[in-house]
């Protein structure tokens, strides 16, 4: 369970930017509002990353400060997976920070299972960080170490003795199935292998709280599906609570419950998954489900274009044609799980001349919305 | 041919000459690594942005290191002459050239140990942190061991430069292969024993720093 309540983090501003304050957040993000935004996001990151430069972008500045941070408040239930997503710049990281204090928050509270971090003393803070484990995007695993000396580095931190920390690295180590690659330094892993010793390394000490900071943006995609579903079953496996901050979408639909989206360091829409669906045209469903562009249709047809969600597991076409005379074909559409639901969106080309097809239409869409089906677009 | 002839009945002078150069550069080597290594520790951890940042003591001791390096070895063998007569009672001999060795290396070891430790990537001192490791646990469990092999590099090049001012100390009487040369080879216009010198002295560095890489290279990650 993580509280967190009026987050605000503010960094003194370097004086070269400070001059022009957000012109350049407020530029990009406007340009980013139509098409598909996630796939502008992750242009975006790659372009901060081969810029090498922790840019400030997106948060407003006062004089002479950045805002990472700007009245954050999120709740995460114990055993939920949280995604943390936003554009390059837009408080992420430091978000995921300021649950372990790594990041002191300027101001507000961070409480975690009931403890509230900010009001301890170092030593308070310390034992609280053993009970939230992080990993990072480069996993940073001690390269003077092997992957068993690095799983043991927690419990050595917290004074276990030798031989029970050696047995528990070892058992941990056999959890992410890397139980042969014990004697192996990091250089001599792969990346997703050495994410998955710094995974095991983060749970060492029995902590209830997971934070990933873009822990598989360095990782191919097939090493991502591993990781994500190994954080998974410890989720579940361990009951942990865990943030997953990343810039892509496709981490946020295969692991999370719910979804934090940040915008210049403001929380600008959250939800659970398995609701976004409901919401077709918010800034997480325009992000997590993009609606598939316009299909081309025949001379005389009409664009019927569905929300998939939960609800439309009715026989919805079938209705279309038996109750109402329709003659429709599939044109496009995309539909995903979220959050264990059907959740998506459908196009449907509607056959005929507008004479006869306009009122039965008309008197389909009626129907449907009576059901709880999201029409989205009708002529 | 009469050279090495020559050179001969000099050799209990040459060997007892290598002796102490070798003695000397080792002991100072030592004090400096037990000097130079916490307070290149200490110049990084105060540093802005640091662990322990701490203006004051910062510039404090970034001065003193870098004064003591700027300073050419041969005016610091005069300037701390008293501190020696201290420590050692005497300002002549080996022993005695200690003190100025020690001194000139400390500041110029806590350097390259800082530049080492900086080298550490910043993500593996955050995940410590994140451990809930103190401050001391970084250093001893993160940032000396993931820059040891630099740091190994660090000492070597500090003995190197210890044997060079080792022969530089002998120039005032603090013995070693710096005097020998000095004395049987410069002062008796006897070109042959300058170079056998400096031979010898190749001979030591190269030793020193083959040494010193096997060393680093057994430490090393990959
Ligand atoms: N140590 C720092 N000093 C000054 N400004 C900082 C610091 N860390 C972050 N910032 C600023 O705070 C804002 C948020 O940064 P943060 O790293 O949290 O973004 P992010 O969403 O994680 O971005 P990315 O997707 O590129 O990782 C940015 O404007 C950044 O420049
Ligand atoms: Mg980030």
């Amino acid at each position: 369970m993580i509280e967190l309540s009026s987050l605000v983090k503010t960094y003194p501003a370097s004086g070269q930017r400070g001059g022009r304050p957000g012109r350049r957040g407020a530029r990009r993000d406007d340009a980013a509002a139509p098409g598909e935004p996630e796939a502008q996001e992750e242009l975006r990151a790659r372009q901060d990353r081969t810029a090498g430069a922790r840019a400030r972008r997106g948060a407003p500045q006062g004089v002479g400060e950045v805002r990472a941070l700007d009245d954050v408040s999120i709740s995460v239930p114990a055993g939920d997976v949280v995604g943390v997503v936003g554009p390059s710049g837009s408080g992420k990281s430091t978000l995921a920070r300021c649950v372990n204090l790594l990041e002191r928050p300027t101001s507000g509270r961070v409480v975690v299972d009931g403890e509230d971090l900010t009001a301890m003393g170092p030593a308070g803070l310390r034992a609280a960080r053993r009970r939230i484990g992080m990993v990072f995007q480069h996993f940073d695993l001690l390269g003077s170490r092997t992957a068993l000396g690095n799983v043991a580095l927690p419990l050595e931190l917290a004074g276990v003795d030798r031989r029970e920390r050696e047995r528990r690295a070892a058992e941990l180590l056999d959890r992410v199935g890397l139980a042969e690659k014990a004697g192996a330094r990091p250089s001599q892993l792969s990346g997703g292998q050495q994410q998955r010793v710094a995974i095991a390394r983060a749970l060492a000490a029995r902590p209830s709280v997971l934070l990933c900071d873009e822990a598989t943006s360095a990782l191919d995609p097939a090493s991502t599906a591993g990781v994500l579903a190994l954080v998974r079953e410890l989720r579940d496996e361990l009951g942990l609570t865990v943030v997953v901050v990343t810039h892509e979408m496709d981490v946020v639909r295969s692991a999370c419950d719910s979804a934090v989206l940040l915008e210049r360091g403001r929380v600008v829409d959250e939800g659970r998954l398995s609701e976004v669906a409901d919401r077709p045209g918010s800034p997480l469903a325009s992000r997590l489900l993009p609606p598939p562009p316009p299909a081309p249709l025949r001379e005389g047809s009409a664009l019927l274009q569905l929300v998939v969600t939960g609800g439309t597991e009715e026989p919805v076409l079938s209705a279309l044609v038996r109750e109402h005379g329709l003659d429709v074909a599939v044109v496009g559409g995309r539909v995903e799980h979220l959050g264990g639901r059907r959740s998506g969106h459908l196009q449907l080309e509607v056959l005929g001349g507008a004479a006869e097809r306009a009122p039965r239409l008309r008197a389909a869409t009626a129907a449907l919305r009576e059901r709880g089906v999201l029409v989205e677009s009708a002529p | 041919m009469s050279a090495l002839a020559d050179l001969l009945p000099l050799a209990p002078q040459l060997a007892e000459a290598t002796r102490e150069t070798l003695l000397m550069v080792a002991v100072a080597t030592g004090l400096a690594v037990l000097g130079g290594v916490p307070l290149g520790v200490l110049l990084l951890l105060t540093a802005p942005g640091g662990l322990a940042p701490h203006r004051v003591v910062h510039r404090v001791l970034g001065l003193a290191v870098d004064l003591g390096r700027s300073l050419p070895f041969i005016i610091l063998l005069v300037a701390v002459a008293p501190v020696t007569r201290a420590v050692v009672g005497t300002t002549i001999g080996s022993a005695a050239a200690i003190v100025p060795l020690t001194i000139g290396a400390v500041p110029f070891l806590a350097r390259l140990v800082e530049t080492s430790l900086r080298e550490v990537a910043p993500g593996k001192v955050q995940a410590a942190l994140s451990m809930g490791a103190r401050r001391r646990d970084v250093v001893r469990a993160v940032l000396l061991p993931e820059a040891m092999p630099s740091v190994v590099a660090s000492c070597t090049v500090t003995v190197v430069a210890l044997v060079g001012y080792s022969a530089m100390a002998g120039a005032v009487g603090g013995g070693g292969l710096g005097d020998f040369a000095i004395r049987y080879g410069y002062q008796q216009f006897r070109t042959d024993i300058t170079l056998v010198t400096v031979a010898l002295l190749l001979v030591v560095v190269q030793l020193l720093q083959q040494l010193g890489d096997a060393v680093a290279r057994r430490l090393s990650h990959r």
